[in-house]
């Protein structure tokens, strides 16, 4: 258990991994995560499981390296162990066949829309996928979510890939096109998911989106992912991590999201002087 | 050796425990207290005067044979003290530290009643420590296999009190545990000073060395139902003791300020993640003003904690007096000793971020006490235009806990209350799903390490009546 099977580099600082865990792959659905703890000392990281084979025993998990923990992880090689693997945590996403849903990824958070993508398409929905990212080296799994959706465009903040831009341009070009969509699920960092929940509920289809925020346990027990839906306090990690994206305080979002950021460039720089690299 | 009563009488003067002096203790996460040495030991133990009728026992929650284990401390049989023990409370290095005794075994004896009662805490933990540090250690003789199977939820003082029960009985017992390491609240919730955790460890390597099974990452519910594990794995019972997890907050403006935790966080950063150690991966802001709210055992950890991470100030908020906290007396005392600041009698309701969104200041109504609430303390009530604020850097939540939801939700023929327990018989343990047990924090809410262990061992007495 807990072995990496397979590694592949998906972009300069995007990694896949296989993963042998028959228990989480027969469990997991759509929409839940993982923690790991690469070594015995680190910190317990939560990831999106990007995708699974109950019958082959692997899940796979993708993941951008920005701190010391995902550098550690990183490391790893194929036939090694992460110290720690524990799931599928948080609740699934609900999926049924809604009529047309528009699937909107930025960055590393086309990974966790993957899955939700094949689970739509596979229900039945008209899948249409908008994949956004900074340039066309940092663009991840376009290859396989075109098998899963009906159709696909890419935007390129540099335009060296698709319409020059950012995802919510693509999508508001798609609605003055005459689209319309019964459902559209957002995926992305925190920014990027603020700005285009902000188009897709302006053009009122129902959003769904799902938040990273900073967690520890992963079970309900430290309340440190808690985050404000309307007007309540949510724990991302058992009462989400999707909720509807009308719902969502995403300016507290955005603040706890910061509140480590001393620690982790130190913790960075600490780690890649170490490894003899420039952080 | 020092003692301190107002009777020179020998035998109603305690013989107190040596510890570190605060000024030093709060510059380091060792245990506060040293333990007796075997001279102390005998002359506390020696005050005992070993009851016909022993009320001591029946303030015990899992009835320890207390004159028992004394008299083996008078003979110098440390080691064989502690076995006697061990024969009703599987944890006792555990419990000699962390048990309220002043509510239960002490406060019946009679010595209590003239002077100071016998210390049968820092006595239970003499021994205990006597024989892990001495030995022999003795594993009992284990009953043949039954090739009956449980599965225990959760490795905190329940789950570990259920689980070896049953192994000496010759059941096969698999511990699931949902986070990395074994322990619960023992691990990620009570600090080292407090509890060090290479006890904590011992006494489960105890556990794994009479042969249960440590299923760490975990989590049930998840991972696994109760039902599959039931139907496709083969257990043929389950006992539940997956503790009160989820923290509750106050729901006032500004809880989601940046610098603001629940007390399980906090801790559970600074013990199970290892936040006081300097070059630990898992960040935690230290504070220099922290304030944390609260008056129970959890609240004097948390602000204990924060003033051994260099807080200047470290104080303690809480909406009634001091003779309302939760807290064990031995607590409080150490926590002023350390210079944590109380301020009573006020209630927070709203805390004050800066415009980046850290934490700058709480704001508190001063409170009065009013006639009497259903517990039986009187109900603290605001005083009109009495707001003030406390500057501050880092607020802790330690209000207290709920039960963890996991369970209830996936297993749902299992009975839960309107607070989220489990409901379970007081005396069996059994729940409303046939062969499947509960105990601890899961079924009363928050409570403590010894009535956890004692809910563990009745859940396993019924399990070993269900399954025979």
């Amino acid at each position: 258990m807990n072995t990496i099977l397979t590694k592949e580099k998906l972009s300069e600082t995007v990694w896949r991994y296989r993963l042998h865990s028959p228990r989480i792959a027969k469990k997991r659905l759509a929409g839940q995560f993982v923690i790991i703890r690469p070594t015995s000392e680190s910190e317990r990281i939560p990831l999106t499981i990007a995708n699974a084979d109950a019958a082959l025993g692997w899940i796979e998990i993708i993941f951008q390296v920005v701190g010391k923990s995902t550098m550690l992880l990183a490391d790893l090689n194929v036939g090694e162990k992460v110290s720690d693997l524990a799931g599928p945590l948080g609740k699934p996403t609900h999926i049924e066949n809604f009529g047309r849903c528009v699937c909107i990824g930025g960055g590393v958070g086309i990974a966790p829309l993957f899955p939700i993508i094949c689970a739509l398409y596979k229900a039945g929905n008209d899948v249409t996928a908008i994949l956004g990212a900074r340039n066309s080296g940092l663009l991840m799994l376009e290859d396989e979510i075109k098998l899963s959706a009906n159709r696909i465009f890419i935007a390129t903040d540099d335009g060296s890939k698709g319409t020059k831009g950012f995802v919510s341009d693509v999508f508001k070009n798609c609605m003055a096109h005459g689209d319309r969509f019964d459902l559209a699920v957002v995926i992305g960092p925190a920014i990027m998911m603020k700005v285009t929940t902000e188009a897709t509920l302006d053009a009122g289809i129902k959003t769904l989106v799902s938040l990273n925020p900073i967690m520890i346990d992963g079970t309900g027990m430290c309340g440190g992912c808690r985050v404000s839906v309307g007007g309540e306090t949510k724990f991302a990690c058992v009462d989400g991590p999707e909720f509807d994206a009308a719902k969502i305080d995403w300016d507290e979002m955005l603040t706890r999201l910061g509140s480590y950021k001393s620690f982790e460039a130190y913790a960075r720089e600490q780690h890649a002087c170490k490894m003899g690299v420039a952080p | 050796m020092t003692s301190e009563s107002k009777t020179t009488d020998p035998r109603f003067s305690r013989v107190a425990m040596r510890e570190q002096p605060a000024q030093r203790r709060i510059t380091n996460f060792d245990e506060v207290p040293f333990g007796y040495s075997p001279e102390e030991a005998a002359t506390e133990a020696k005050r005992c005067i070993q009851c016909k009728k022993p009320l001591c026992v029946t303030g015990c929650p899992v009835s320890v044979k207390i004159p028992e284990f004394i008299k083996l401390i008078t003979e110098g049989e440390f080691s064989a003290a502690a076995r006697r023990i061990k024969e009703t409370n599987a944890l006792p290095a555990i419990c000699g530290r962390v048990c309220p005794q002043e509510t239960q075994c002490e406060e019946k004896c009679i010595l209590g009643k003239k002077g100071a009662a016998i210390q049968v805490g820092h006595l239970e933990r003499f021994c205990s420590d006597w024989e892990r540090e001495h030995g022999p250690i003795i594993l009992p003789k284990l009953k043949p296999k039954n090739n009956k199977k449980v599965g225990v939820v959760g490795s905190g003082p329940a789950g570990l009190t259920t689980a070896g029960e049953l192994i000496k009985e010759g059941f096969d017992v698999t511990i699931f545990e949902a986070l990395h390491e074994a322990g619960g609240v023992l691990v990620y919730g009570i600090p080292e000073f407090r509890l060090p955790k290479d006890i904590v460890k011992k006494e489960i390597d105890y556990l794994l060395k009479l042969g249960v099974v440590l299923e760490k990452n975990f989590i049930v519910g998840k991972t696994a139902t109760i039902d599959e594990l039931m139907q496709e794995e083969g257990f043929d019972a389950i006992f539940i003791g997956s503790g009160a997890g989820l923290p509750s907050f106050m729901n006032i403006p500004g809880e989601n300020g940046i610098g603001v935790y629940s007390a399980n966080e906090y801790l559970t950063r600074s013990n199970l993640m290892k936040a006081f150690k300097s070059d630990a991966d898992t960040p935690l802001l230290k504070g220099k003003r922290v304030v944390t709210v609260g008056g129970g055992n959890v609240a004097m950890d948390a602000a204990r904690t924060a003033i051994r991470l260099g807080a200047e100030k470290s104080m303690i908020v809480y909406r009634r007096t001091e003779a309302e906290m939760p807290a064990r007396i031995a607590e409080i005392h150490h926590a002023k000793q350390e210079g944590i600041e109380f301020h009573l009698l006020c209630n927070p309701n709203a805390i004050l971020s800066d415009e980046t969104g850290f934490v700058r200041a709480i704001r508190c109504i001063r409170m009065e006490l009013g006639a009497p609430d259903d517990s039986g303390r009187r109900r603290p009530v605001p005083v009109k235009d009495s707001d003030f604020e406390i500057e501050c850097d880092v607020v802790i939540i330690a209000i207290g806990n709920n039960p963890n939801p996991l369970i209830g939700q996936t297993t749902p023929d299992i009975a839960v209350s309107k607070w989220g327990t489990i409901v379970a018989g007081e005396h069996d343990g059994r729940t409303s799903k046939k062969f499947v047990y509960a105990g601890g924090d899961i079924v009363t809410g928050a409570a403590t390490v010894i009535l956890a262990m004692g809910a563990g061992k009745i859940a396993a007495r019924s399990i070993m009546e269900d399954l025979s």
